[in-house]
C-alpha cells in the first residue's frame, strides 16, 4: 500500500480585544468577575432584547483578514446558528454563514526554515457562548451552573484551507497566526485561558491521491504541544483504520491530555442540523471601500518581511530576529534602540537577554519596561564603548529597572565609568596579589583558574570601575604569562 | 358617562382645566377594569401602584408644565408582550408565567417619558400567534360587542379594552395583522407602523421581520398622539429607521381632495362577506364625495402571501422562541433524567397547541434539504410581494380595502382548523410581508358587529395612511358608539 499522507486544515477561534462585547455594552473583559455579574438584557438573552454590532469587532475583523489576504466584500450578513445548550442563552449563536466578513486569503509560515503557505477560506466574526461549572464530571454531576460573563464576547473565526500535509506543520501554522494577531493587536494569544482555541480536520489519503479521505474533527487542544500531539496520535490511529482495512468514520473527537489520546464525541449521524438563517434582528452589514482602504493603510508589517528585514539591515542572526519580532512590541522596542545609536547586534542581545529576563521577572510585556529603548540604547553604546563593563552594565540596568531609573544616570552617580588607566590599574594589580598570594602562584604555575578571584579583587580594591579586560591582561604580564 | 369615553385631546382639556385630575382618571379606569373586565377578559393584570404613582407625577407635570405632553396623565395598558420593568410580562405564555424583566421596552419608555399611565398588561395570544385571542394561554378575550365572539387576535385584549372604555389607548404588536384586525372586529382604530418606524427593543419577538408595535385607540387624531410618542430612531433596534417621524399631526386635518386611492383588486375576491362589502362599499363613496379618485389596482402577488407568511413566521418562531428553555424561564423540570428531556418537557408544557405546531413548522422549513424550498422560496415571494406594493405607490398615495372578509366570528368557530384561523389574515399580512405602513379605521357596523376600513400608505407613509382614515372616521362618525354593557 501507498504511503499514506495527512490533510490537515485548522479551525482558528480568537476572542477579539474590544471593550465591549459583540452586541451589547458589557465588557469584553470577563475572567475573574463574579459569576453572572458582566451581563444585560441582551448577552442574558432576556425575550425582548436586540443586539448591535459592535463596530471595533468589525474592524478587527476587516484588518486580520486584509492581513491574511482576503477580499473584503461589500456586503456581509449575520446569521443564527441554532441549537440548544445550556451556555448558550438565545438558543443560537449570532455567526455568519454565506456572506462572512472575508473570502479566500493565505498565510505564510515556515517550518524548520523553509517557508509555506497555507489557505485561509474565510474570517469572520461572531460570539462566544457563556462556561458552564459542573458539579462534578460533566456525565455524572447532580448539577452545573451556568456563567455568561463571557456570552457575547467577539470571536473572530479563521477557517484554514485544508493545505496542511503533517500534524508538525499545524503548530508551525497556528504560531504564525497568533503572531499575526499579536502584532495587530487584536487579540492576546493566550491558549490556555482559551482567548486562542484551536481545532482541526484532518484526514488521511494515499500519497498521490487528489480526493481527500474521510475527515475526523479534534477538539480541545489548548496548546501548541497538544495540537500537535492530537494530530500525530490521529495519524497513528486513522493509520491503523485504514491498514486494518476498515474505514475512518467521519466524526468530531475530543483530544484527552491526561490519556495523551483521542475520543469520540459525536458521529456523523449525530451531527447537529444548525437551521442558519439570516438573522432578521441585524440589517445586512454593507462595508464600505473607504473604509476598507482606512484600515489596509492602518496595517502593521507582516510578521514575516519584518523579520527578514531586521535580520537583513541589522546583521541579525535568525533566531535573534526571531525572537525581536515575536511581538510587534518588540520588534518596536529593537528598532527604538538602534533609532538612538545602538549597535544592532549589542541591543539585540541586550533586549532578548537581560531586559527580557527582567521583564519576564516582573510580568511586564517590554512596551511597559520602565526603562525605555533610548535609555538602553545609552547604556548599551557606553558598554560597547568600553565605558562600562558589561557586569557594571547588567547590575545597573536590574536596579535601574527595579528603580525607574535611567541607567546612564546612575552609572554617574555612582562613578562606575570604567577605568583603564595604566598607573591606575597597575596600583589595583599590585594590590591584588599582596592580598591573595595564593591564588597568584597557582596562576603562575599553570593554574588558569586562579585567574578569576585575582580579577575579581582588582574589581573589588578599584570599587567596581577597573576595566576587567585590562585587568586580566596586567595581570597576565604581572605574573609571567603575558605571552600566552 | 365615564371620562373614558373622551379622546386623548377632550380628556388633555379636561386635565389641564384640573376638572379632573389625573389620578382621578386612573383610578376610574382601574375601577371599571374591576367592574367590567370579569365578562370581557381583556386584562391579564392590573397594575394600580404603578398608575397611582405615575397619575400622581402626572398630575404635578400638568400643574406645573406651560406645554405638558398630549398623553400625560392618559391611562393606557400594554400588550403583554411588551417588556415592563418589575412588572410580570408573560406574552399570554405559561412558559413566561413569573417573568418580570429588569428593563423597560424602548415604547414602553417613550410612554412613560410622556407622562402616559399604565393601568394594566393586555392579554393576546401566546407569543401573539393567533387570530381569535383563543391562544393566551391564560383566558380568553371575548368581543365587547358580542360575549359569543372573538375579539380578533393577537392584540384582542388591547382592541377590547379601548372598545369597552377600560382603558384611553393601548399598545398592540402587527406581525401579520394582530393590531389592525382586532381594531376591525372590536371597532377602534389600529396603526401598524411600517417595518422600522417603531423600537422592537423589549418586543418579545414573534417573527423579528415582521413585528412592529402600534397603537389601538377611539380615534385616528388618538392613535396619531400614540405613534407620535413612540415612533422614531432606537440605538438598541438596529432594524430602526434613522428617517425623521416628522409631524404627523398635520395629516389629520389635510382631507383627502386629490389624492389617488386604489382598490386591490385581489383583496375583494371570494370570501368576503355581504355585509363587510357593503361598509367597504359606502367608505368608498364617502372618499369619492370628499374629492379623492379611486382606481382599481392589482397586486397579482396576493395569492402566495399567506403560504410565504406561514413559512416565515414560523422559521422564526422556532428560533425566537428557543430561549425558552425551561432553564431561566418557566417551571423548569429539574428532575429531568436527561438534558434534552428537560428541553423536551418544559416546552411541551409550557407552550401552548398553535406555538408547538409554529415551532415544528419553522424548525422543519428550516431543516437542511428543506431551506431552499421552504424559507428561500418563502423569501422570493416576499420579494414579489413588496415589488407589488411598490408598483401600485408610483400610481396611487394609498390602498384602501376591508380590514378582514367578515366580522369577528364566533368563539371556538376556528379553533379546530388551523388554515380558516390562518386565512383570516389573509388582507393584512401582506403589509407585513412588504414592510408598508397601515391601519384599520372603524367605518360602520354589520349586523351590530363593527367592519373596519384597511388604508395601506407606502414604506414610512404613516402620514398618508392617517390622512385617509381620518377622513373614513370623519364620514363614518361611529367613534362615540360604546358597546352595550359598557356604556355607564
Amino acid at each position: 500500500m501507498a504511503e499514506l499522507e495527512a490533510v490537515i486544515g485548522l479551525e482558528v477561534h480568537a476572542q477579539l480585544l474590544t471593550r465591549s462585547k459583540m452586541f451589547c455594552g458589557c465588557r469584553a473583559e470577563y475572567l475573574g468577575l463574579p459569576p453572572n455579574s458582566n451581563t444585560c438584557p441582551t448577552c442574558l438573552g432576556l425575550p425582548g432584547a436586540l443586539p448591535v454590532i459592535n463596530r471595533r469587532a468589525v474592524e478587527m475583523t476587516i484588518r486580520t483578514a486584509l492581513a491574511l489576504g482576503c477580499r473584503i466584500p461589500e456586503f456581509s450578513k449575520f446569521d443564527r446558528k441554532n441549537y440548544f445548550y445550556p451556555d448558550l442563552p438565545k438558543g443560537y449563536q449570532i455567526s455568519q454563514y454565506d456572506l462572512p466578513l472575508s473570502l479566500g486569503g493565505h498565510l505564510e509560515f515556515e517550518v524548520g526554515g523553509e517557508r509555506r503557505s497555507c489557505g485561509v477560506t474565510r474570517v469572520h466574526l461572531e460570539e462566544d457562548a457563556g462556561t458552564l461549572h459542573h458539579a462534578g464530571e460533566i456525565h455524572t454531576a447532580k448539577f452545573s451552573l451556568v456563567d455568561l460573563n463571557r456570552a457575547g464576547v467577539p470571536l473572530m473565526e479563521i477557517v484554514g484551507e485544508p493545505d496542511l500535509r503533517s500534524p508538525r506543520e499545524a503548530p508551525h501554522y497556528l504560531r504564525a497566526l497568533r503572531q499575526l494577531l499579536l502584532h495587530l493587536g487584536v487579540n492576546d494569544g493566550n491558549m490556555e485561558q482559551g482567548s486562542l482555541r484551536c481545532d482541526a480536520n484532518i484526514s488521511l489519503r494515499p500519497r498521490g491521491q487528489r480526493e481527500f479521505g474521510v475527515k475526523v474533527e479534534v477538539k480541545n487542544m489548548n496548546s501548541f504541544r497538544s495540537l500537535q500531539a492530537a494530530l500525530e496520535f490521529e495519524f497513528r490511529r486513522q493509520t491503523a483504520v485504514i491498514e486494518s482495512g476498515d474505514r475512518v468514520h467521519q466524526e468530531t473527537r475530543g483530544w484527552s491530555e491526561a490519556e495523551q489520546g483521542t475520543f469520540s464525541q459525536r458521529s456523523k449521524e449525530e451531527a447537529q442540523d444548525y437551521r442558519y438563517f439570516p438573522e432578521p434582528d441585524l440589517p445586512p452589514l454593507r462595508v464600505s471601500r473607504e473604509l476598507v482602504e482606512e484600515l489596509r493603510a492602518g496595517l502593521p508589517e507582516p510578521p514575516l518581511r519584518l523579520k527578514d528585514r531586521l535580520r537583513d539591515q541589522h546583521g541579525l542572526s535568525e533566531e535573534q530576529a526571531a525572537l525581536l519580532t515575536e511581538r510587534l512590541q518588540d520588534a518596536e522596542y529593537f528598532q527604538a534602540m538602534v533609532a538612538s545609536g545602538a549597535p544592532p547586534r549589542a541591543a539585540a542581545n541586550w533586549q532578548i537577554g537581560p531586559l527580557q529576563a527582567l521583564c519576564k521577572e516582573s510580568a511586564l510585556a517590554i512596551e511597559h519596561s520602565p526603562v525605555p529603548a533610548a535609555e538602553l540604547a545609552a547604556l548599551v553604546r557606553m558598554v560597547e564603548a568600553g565605558e562600562v563593563s558589561g557586569t557594571s552594565g547588567r547590575e545597573v540596568l536590574a536596579e535601574a529597572f527595579a528603580l525607574g531609573r535611567s541607567p546612564v544616570e546612575l552609572i554617574r552617580e555612582r562613578g562606575l565609568i570604567q577605568v583603564s588607566d595604566a598607573e591606575q590599574m597597575e596600583a589595583w594589580v599590585e594590590l591584588a596579589i599582596q592580598q591573595l598570594p595564593k591564588a597568584a602562584s597557582d596562576f603562575q604555575s599553570g593554574n588558569d583558574r586562579a585567574l578569576g578571584p585575582l580579577v575579581g579583587a582588582v574589581r573589588k580594591a578599584s570599587g567596581g570601575v577597573a576595566n576587567p579586560d585590562l585587568a586580566s591582561r596586567l595581570l597576565r604580564e604581572r605574573l609571567g604569562r603575558g605571552g600566552e | 358617562m365615564s371620562l373614558l369615553n373622551l379622546s386623548v385631546s377632550e380628556l388633555g382639556r379636561g386635565l389641564r382645566a384640573r376638572e379632573f385630575s389625573s389620578v382621578e382618571l386612573a383610578e376610574e379606569a382601574l375601577e371599571r377594569v374591576d367592574s367590567l373586565d370579569g365578562k370581557l377578559g381583556a386584562f391579564l393584570r392590573t397594575t394600580p401602584e404603578l398608575a397611582l404613582e405615575q397619575a400622581r407625577a402626572a398630575d404635578r407635570r400638568l400643574a406645573a408644565e406651560a406645554d405638558p405632553p398630549a398623553l400625560c396623565g392618559i391611562p393606557i395598558g400594554h400588550k403583554d408582550v411588551l417588556c415592563t420593568k418589575g412588572v410580570e410580562t408573560t406574552s399570554g405564555s405559561r412558559i413566561l408565567e413569573g417573568f418580570r424583566p429588569p428593563y423597560d421596552a424602548t415604547v414602553v419608555a417613550r410612554l412613560a417619558q410622556d407622562g402616559a399611565v399604565v393601568v394594566g398588561k393586555m392579554n393576546c395570544d401566546e407569543f401573539a400567534m393567533g387570530s381569535s385571542n383563543e391562544n393566551s394561554a391564560f383566558q380568553p378575550t371575548v368581543n365587547p360587542w358580542d360575549a359569543e365572539r372573538v375579539p380578533g387576535g393577537s392584540s384582542g385584549g388591547s382592541a377590547a379594552a379601548v372598545a369597552a372604555r377600560l382603558a384611553v389607548a393601548t399598545l398592540g404588536t402587527d406581525t401579520g395583522g394582530s393590531v389592525r384586525l382586532p381594531a376591525s372586529f372590536c371597532g377602534v382604530v389600529g396603526v401598524k407602523p411600517s417595518y422600522g418606524r417603531v423600537s422592537r427593543y423589549g418586543v418579545i419577538a414573534f417573527a423579528s421581520s415582521l413585528d412592529q408595535v402600534g397603537p389601538l385607540a377611539k380615534t385616528v387624531e388618538d392613535a396619531q398622539l400614540v405613534l407620535s410618542s413612540i415612533a422614531g430612531p432606537d440605538r438598541r433596534d438596529s432594524t430602526t429607521s434613522a428617517a425623521p417621524v416628522g409631524d404627523l399631526a398635520r395629516a389629520l386635518q389635510e382631507g383627502v381632495r386629490g389624492l389617488r386611492l386604489g382598490i386591490p383588486r385581489e383583496y375583494l375576491a371570494a370570501g368576503l362577506e355581504d355585509g363587510v362589502r357593503g361598509v367597504f362599499e359606502s367608505a368608498c363613496r364617502w372618499l369619492e364625495a370628499e374629492g379623492a379618485e379611486l382606481v382599481e389596482v392589482s397586486l397579482p402577488s396576493t395569492q402566495y402571501a399567506l403560504a410565504a407568511y406561514y413559512v416565515i413566521a414560523p422559521a422564526e418562531v422556532s428560533s425566537n422562541l428557543a430561549r425558552m428553555d425551561g432553564i431561566r424561564f418557566g417551571p423548569g423540570e429539574p428532575q429531568a433524567p436527561s438534558l434534552l428531556e428537560a428541553y423536551e418537557l418544559a416546552r411541551n408544557r409550557g407552550f401552548g397547541p398553535e406555538v408547538r405546531r409554529r415551532v415544528a413548522l419553522g424548525t422543519f422549513v428550516l431543516s437542511s434539504g428543506y431551506y431552499d424550498a421552504y424559507y428561500l422560496r418563502a423569501q422570493k415571494v416576499r420579494t414579489l410581494v413588496a415589488q407589488d406594493f411598490s408598483r401600485v405607490f408610483e400610481k396611487v398615495d394609498a390602498l384602501i380595502s376591508p380590514t378582514a372578509p367578515t366580522p369577528a366570528f364566533r368563539l371556538g368557530e376556528r379553533t379546530q382548523d388551523p388554515l380558516a384561523m390562518y386565512a383570516t389574515d389573509a388582507l393584512t399580512l401582506p403589509a407585513n410581508l412588504a414592510g408598508i405602513s397601515g391601519l384599520s379605521v372603524p367605518a360602520g357596523f354589520t349586523s351590530g358587529l363593527p367592519v373596519g376600513v384597511q388604508v395601506l400608505g407606502p414604506y414610512l407613509g404613516e402620514a398618508m395612511c392617517l390622512r385617509v382614515g381620518a377622513a373614513v372616521e370623519r364620514a363614518a362618525d361611529v367613534w362615540r358608539q360604546v358597546p352595550a354593557g359598557f356604556d355607564g
